[in-house]
């Protein structure tokens, strides 16, 4: 049953990108709305302990799943009052939230620590992992895997072709307009955040009840970041999204496959692969992304425009 | 970080509170710091499970224990309140834990610190720890005839020497049953990081391993992803960790600081107590093999029975040179033997261990 090098590791990849293909996708349309969570962290894993939660209590994963999405759209919720109502800083309160969703999933993870769960497993499609190479990597996977593309394009479709993803992206370009065309911009971006906070649960449940199959306190461990920076990668579109998730995945991936295969590369060298990435990609994007920016976002990141 | 402040301060009311009535009519109270939750079948339950011990043995003792406790100035808050609420022992179970304790110690001379791993020096601060690498060279034996592919595999957290040790005397037990027989090192760069776990123990399986060992805190996540993944699995800390992998489990190391607590208790209230470093190995009480998995055969068995006698017996150590470590530099010289005292020293990888620490 032993694998080659590439399969393997793409087969990793794919599985690692999961997780934050799912948030930066809610993040996307957070942005799109011109907010943006830094707390993607948090939300993260708040999906993932309270999911695995009920899932080792339900003996159902996809009972988990939903919860864990509830508990997601919620916990991003908590933004709302304070950057549409308050008006507070934006990038403050992300971090906020990230540190009080890291020390809430902690603690009420802390009784299913060491909890039997039935998880999401991997589920082979028949005939298609049949096919050589392509069938372990692509069709030896979990159902949230297989949602992926499905997800990209609903997201895409739901901003880009729907009356609502009109309004939706006019209150993220300018908000002040958009109220004076007719649309509702608080409320636009509390469905923003509720869908953000819907697809960063699933990106937890897939950590703790498809990889993990356990909850640990902390399980994420910057994955949520990751997310963050992915959408800038994908200079805010849905589609986009995917292969720059792939492409952080491959990086996570490969460390770990590196080292299974014995490559005599050193392991501490490897590790830093996705956060330097992260970095590169940060500069060398900025200036041509730039321009797909949300134009209410750069309010977050610059001198305040009146109320 | 903040968070972990106010769920100590949780914690603590939690447990502290319920024992506060009590207090009155008992002597002695014990104060316990878990690093992590007392679940996960691991580093913490096995120190859990000696407070249960002592529970049971010294039913008089008030017991205050606190999980999540970060290894920074958090923990000597934590230490501080429980002397306050009467504790004269303090058993401080992280090895990260020993700077904030010394500096309660200079505080309290009275109350008595002990402490996992240590090995600084105070009048009323006392260490224990127990080695492993004894037992995860029977281990090997048990994983070397298991193997099918002749590929073991090792996930550590960091690459530290009392863990690198521990990896070479597991290839190297290994070795006595499967002169060919690989084990390949996947470092993770955390001591819980489970997403990294299921990672690893999936690239491993891939590539050929069928057997696989951990040191991690909670060895939960690779039991598990070993189970899922059809292959056999070694796993340390608590013997509860069987129950994760009822086909693939092959044994364990089991921790049992049960009998430490009591007596180090005990010689405190007969004041005969006396600051010490105390470690045990196989052929104490403190580590054992767990229970055997269904795979393994009796007459793997009988040889892992026979290598035990003989490491007690000191017929056997476990590093006997020649020994070359894995970039084929000399590591131990023929006719040199090594055991415990060179598991401060260990920077190297034996021969047949695939993967580098620098």
């Amino acid at each position: 049953m032993s694998t080659g090098f590439l399969e393997g590791w793409l087969a990793g990849t794919i599985t690692a990108s999961t997780p934050i293909f799912y948030a930066a996708l809610g993040e996307t349309v957070v942005e799109k709305a011109g907010l943006i969570n830094l707390g993607v962290e948090g939300t993260m894993l708040i999906g993932a302990s309270s999911s695995f939660a009920v899932a080792s209590l339900t003996g159902s994963p996809v009972a988990g799943l939903a919860v864990g999405m509830t508990a997601g759209a919620l916990f991003n919720l908590l933004l709302a009052p304070l950057v549409l109502w308050r008006r507070a800083n934006q990038l403050a309160c992300g971090l906020a939230l990230m540190f009080f969703g890291a020390g809430l999933s902690a603690f009420y993870g802390q009784g299913f620590v060491g909890a039997q769960v039935n998880g999401f497993d991997v589920v082979p499609i028949p005939f298609l992992q049949d096919i050589p190479f392509f069938g372990t990597i692509l069709f030896q996977q979990d159902v949230l895997v297989y949602f992926m593309v499905p997800a990209a394009v609903a997201v895409w479709w739901l901003l880009a072709r729907t009356r609502w993803g009109l309004h939706l992206r006019a209150v993220g370009e300018d908000r002040m307009v958009a109220f004076a065309a007719g649309s509702r911009p608080s409320l636009l971006r509390i469905q923003a955040l509720v869908i953000g906070g819907l697809l960063a649960g699933v990106g937890g449940a897939h950590l703790s009840l498809a990889i993990a199959h356990s909850w640990t306190e902390g399980l994420t461990a910057g994955r949520g970041f990751i997310a963050v920076a992915l959408v800038i990668f994908a200079s805010w579109s849905p589609l986009r999204v995917l292969p720059g998730a792939l492409l952080f995945g491959g990086a996570l991936a490969l460390q770990i496959q590196m080292q299974a295969r014995g490559a005599s590369v050193s392991p501490f060298l490897l590790d830093m692969l996705p956060y330097v990435m992260t970095l590169a990609v940060l500069v060398l994007l900025r200036k041509s992304s730039r321009g797909r920016m949300p134009e209410g976002l750069k309010e977050v990141f610059e001198s305040p425009k009146g109320a | 970080m903040k968070t972990n402040a106010l769920r100590v301060v949780l914690a603590l009311a939690l447990t502290i509170l319920p024992a506060w009535g009590l207090s009155a009519q008992t002597k002695v109270t014990v104060g316990v710091l878990h690093l992590g939750s007392v679940k996960d079948a691991g580093y913490n339950q096995a120190s859990h499970d000696a407070v249960l011990v002592l529970k049971k043995a010294l039913p008089e003792v008030t017991v205050l224990e606190a999980e999540n406790v970060p290894e920074s100035a958090d923990a000597e808050r934590v230490i501080e309140q429980m002397i306050n609420k009467g504790a004269t022992i303090i058993f401080a179970h992280s090895f990260g834990y020993q700077d904030p304790v010394l500096n309660v110690a200079k505080k309290y001379p009275n109350v008595t610190f002990l402490h996992a791993g240590g090995y600084k020096d105070a009048p009323n601060f006392g260490t224990y720890w127990g080695n492993n690498f004894e037992g995860m060279y029977l281990a090997g034996i048990a994983a070397g005839a298991a193997s099918k592919t002749g590929k073991l595999g090792f996930i550590i957290g960091f690459p530290i020497p009392n863990i690198l040790a521990s990896v070479n005397a597991f290839e190297l037990g290994a070795k006595t049953v499967n002169p060919k027989v690989t084990t390949t090192l996947t470092i993770d760069n955390s001591f819980n990081d489970s997403v990294k776990e299921a990672a690893s123990v999936n690239a491993l399986a891939d590539a050929g391993v069928d057997a696989i060992a951990c040191f991690v805190d909670s060895p939960i996540t690779v039991v598990k992803t070993a189970e899922a993944k059809g292959i056999k699995s070694v796993g340390i800390w608590s013997a509860s960790l069987k129950n994760f992998a009822p086909k693939g489990w092959l044994t364990g190391i089991a921790f049992n600081w049960g009998d430490v607590y009591v007596q180090e208790v005990k010689d405190v209230v007969a004041k005969t107590w006396k600051p010490s470093h105390i470690v045990g190995g196989i052929e104490s009480p403190i580590v054992t093999l767990a229970d055997y998995g269904p795979s393994v055969t009796e007459a793997t068995k009988a040889l892992i029975a026979k290598a035990k006698a003989d490491i007690v017996s000191g017929k056997l150590a476990v590093f006997t040179g020649p020994l070359k470590d894995n970039t084929g530099k000399e590591a131990l010289a023929a006719g040199k033997t090594g055991g415990a005292d060179l598991l401060n020293i260990t920077n190297w990888l034996v021969e047949g261990v695939v993967g580098q620490v620098k």
